[in-house]
């Protein structure tokens, strides 16, 4: 069990890891604790909301039998979509061998972990019965495999969580113990994450594209949609976090990964476009029931207009988005680069959530139109599992960050109580 | 380890160098945390009420098809017991297996069903249906003459019926032969019986609604609250699978009411029709007038082109 580097058995360096994660996830400076306790009272103003929902029932939200699903799976697809993209990173510095990257890929696997959580997270709030959850565990359950995609999806999330748990885990103990990781213990796993990566979106896609009784959203282009801007999303909010890395603490960030990412989503972004033309075009030129769900979307139909705005908000940020990548400024200039991020997040947050959903049940099989919108305690919730995902997100990048500059460190930690040291090895 | 925990400020450990700093934030951090932990339990109070409502029989209850017969009994006990808790009516709950040699279907004569909807009035009774929102598992759809589009048709009519111009459409689920809703359910709470009929397990399913977006005739139906029923409107003939009253936060649907049919008798809607419009029975009976209809009238089922194979058939005389 001893590793040569250093003779610190697992046994003792493993919680010592554990207590370290612990210690840098509750001390911080002022903005720290002011950052954390402000998502903390957010997280707990959704706790409450959903706490009531599961008490008083779901009819608190905007929800009914005609639009079935609402904010929840519209947050629950796009973070699925992040988490896809977080290992965006990962391909150059694996396939292409880019070293530089291979410290910037671990903040990408961590933002994948946070979106699974989140993901996870809309998921449980969307369910009329939370308290029986447990029969969507293979074994002790009833699992409709292979023949329900939500049964798919629930493999392939956790299985995408348990690896970037594992790869990152991996990777930070090593370099917390300064020891270089076995290949052995990490290379497979990140080959099969990328893959892995790509069948999580999939398969969220397959869940609405399967239904035949859904025309908006019974369409082969929807995965790849779903892939092409997962592949906008993942990098623009990992631009700017490693900005916010930069400046908040000493892991220096070169230039070389973020201008890939930049490379990245100038080519996704217009896929992405070019996909919804794609789609648009389809629905439009053939019209006929098939295409009042667009209809309904873009124009609105009647008095029903109430996703009109969101819509073009999403196509004019979206649109704007593509150009600043485009423009030369975007490698340059930083804040240049960090609006045409954050316009392309909420652009897509609205795409492919609120803009792909809700459309799908309007107007109902039987063509009657029921509009929806999201009540308090829906964005309640949603805010709320928001701010936990980016407390999660926050305590595993400063645990990251410390251990990648060797703040962090296994030597450092036994150092100036040596006799601590023994007193834990006996208990 | 090797950080202070508030256990080892006794004196018989020592302090590292920078001992006050790290006393006064190891004590801040714990009032952080307990007041954290106080603020979530408080957060999550309204969560008392309702796990006091939820037996833990309930929450261990296996599937319906793993459980025993000892078992379903004593789970048909319960829910009558709580039945008698929550709505103070004295019911019998039953749990009646599909027949040997039955196999279910129905049709409905548009030429002369008028639109009076008391088909979906004696489901909402028969079925125990949440009175506030009025809900069955019927609706009436009315349409243009010379259209089968839903679109130009609508559910909400309020006037006196037939009205010109105009004919009617019942829609409930067709208990397709080949039902995505079935497809779809990640954890086989709705399944489809050997009569043809398409259930729930009201106590299986987890209220994902999957199965609400996969049904393309809007058939489903979620409990978004827990149902309302006054006492003495409870009907206390249930059974298992059909209509005993449903718990919040799952996902329900018509069922033939095989608590009557798999007895012999009809379902409340074709009974309550004045119109005998209805039209159900055993396809596999030779006599039955069910089979009479799909012999001798040409019906049709709604959007044949997804390839449900519905078993609910429509025609026009
Ligand atoms: S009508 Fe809908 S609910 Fe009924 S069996 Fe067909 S798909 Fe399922
Ligand atoms: S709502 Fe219930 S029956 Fe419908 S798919 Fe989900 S678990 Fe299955």
């Amino acid at each position: 069990m001893t590793e040569r580097s250093d003779d610190v058995s697992h046994f003792l360096s493993y919680p010592r890891f554990i207590w370290r994660a612990l210690v840098e996830s509750t001390d911080g400076n002022i903005y720290f604790y002011v950052w954390m306790t402000l998502l903390t009272a957010l997280a707990l103003v959704g706790a409450n909301a959903w706490a009531h929902q599961v008490a008083d029932g779901m009819g608190i939200t905007g929800m009914s039998d005609h639009v079935s699903w609402g904010l929840y799976i519209a947050n629950f697809t796009f973070l699925v979509g992040v988490a896809a993209g977080g290992v965006m990173m990962v391909i150059p510095a694996y396939l292409y061998d880019d070293h530089e990257m291979h410290d910037v890929v671990i903040i990408g696997e961590i933002l994948a972990i946070a979106a699974l959580i989140m993901a996870l997270l809309f998921v449980i709030v969307d369910l009329g019965r939370p308290d029986r959850f447990w029969h969507l565990i293979p074994g002790l359950g009833q699992f409709n495999f292979p023949m329900s995609m939500l049964a798919w999806d629930v493999i392939v999330l956790n299985g995408y969580l348990l690896l970037n748990l594992h790869i990152v885990g991996y990777l930070l103990y090593k370099r917390y113990r300064s020891e270089t990781p076995d290949r052995r213990w990490y290379i497979p796993f990140v080959f099969l994450s990328i893959v892995w990566a790509i069948s999580i979106h999939t398969v969220t896609a397959f869940l609405y594209s399967g239904l035949g009784g859904r025309y908006f959203w019974n369409t082969a282009i929807l995965a790849p949609r779903f892939i092409a801007s997962a592949f906008v999303t993942g990098p623009a909010i990992i631009i700017i976090s490693l900005q916010l890395v930069r400046y908040f603490t000493k892991l220096p960030i070169p230039k070389g990964p973020i201008q890939t990412l930049i490379s990245i989503i100038k080519v996704t972004i217009l896929i992405n476009l070019f996909l919804l033309g794609a789609e648009l075009f389809t629905e439009f030129y053939t019209g006929g029931s098939h295409a009042k769900s667009a209809t309904y979307l873009f124009f609105g139909v009647g008095e029903h207009t109430a996703l009109v705005p969101w819509i073009w908000t999403a196509i004019v940020l979206n649109i704007a988005a593509a150009i600043m990548f485009l423009h030369p400024l975007a490698r340059e200039h930083f804040a240049f680069l960090n609006i045409a991020c954050i316009l392309a997040f909420i652009g897509l947050w609205i795409e492919k959530g609120m803009g792909l959903i809700i459309p799908g049940f309007i107007p109902s099989p039987l063509g009657e139109i029921v509009e929806y919108t999201p009540t308090l305690a829906e964005w309640q919730i949603t805010v709320g599992i928001w701010a936990f995902g980016l407390m999660i997100y926050t305590v595993a990048l400063k645990i990251a960050v410390r251990i990648l500059t060797g703040e962090s460190n296994l030597q450092r930690d036994q150092k100036p109580k040596k006799k601590a040291v023994d007193d834990s090895g006996s208990a | 380890m090797t950080e202070p925990t508030e256990s080892q400020t006794t004196p018989d450990r020592p302090e590292p160098d920078d001992e006050t700093g790290f006393t006064r934030r190891t004590a801040l951090k714990a009032l952080g945390a307990t007041l954290g932990a106080a603020a979530f339990a408080r957060a999550m109070a309204p969560l008392r009420s309702w796990s006091s409502e939820q037996s833990m029989d309930e929450f261990l209850q296996q599937h319906y098809k793993e459980m025993s017969p000892e078992e379903m009994e004593q789970v048909l006990r319960r829910l009558e017991q709580e039945t008698l808790e929550q709505y103070g009516a004295d019911v019998h709950i039953e749990d009646l297996p599909p027949q040997e040699g039955v196999q279910f279907g129905y049709a409905l004569n548009l030429a002369v069903c008028n639109g009076c909807r008391k088909c979906a009035e004696a489901c909402h009774k028969e079925n125990n249906h949440d009175r506030s929102t009025n809900n069955s598992y019927i609706r009436v759809f009315e349409m243009e003459q010379g259209s089968l589009d839903f679109e130009k048709g609508t559910a909400d009519y309020d006037h006196t019926v037939p009205a010109a111009g105009k004919y009617y459409m019942p829609v409930q689920c067709l208990q397709c032969d080949n039902p995505p809703c079935v497809d779809v359910c990640p954890v086989e709470a709705t399944w489809k019986e050997e009569d043809g009929v398409v259930v729930v397990d009201y106590n299986w399913c987890i209220g994902c609604r999957y199965c609400e977006a996969a049904c393309p005739y809007h058939a489903r139906r979620f409990n978004w609250k827990k149902p309302e029923v006054p006492t003495q409107e409870v009907n206390p003939v249930q059974a298992y699978l059909a209509n005993r009253i449903r718990p919040a936060g799952v996902v329900e649907k018509c069922h033939f009411c095989l608590h009557k049919t798999r007895k012999g008798e009809m379902p409340a809607c074709q009974q309550a029709c004045p119109t005998g419009a209805r039209v159900f029975g055993n396809m596999l009976d030779p006599d039955s007038d069910i089979r009479w209809v799909l012999e001798n009238k040409r019906v049709y089922v709604l959007k044949e082109d997804l390839g449900t194979r519905p078993r609910f058939f429509y025609f026009f005389d």
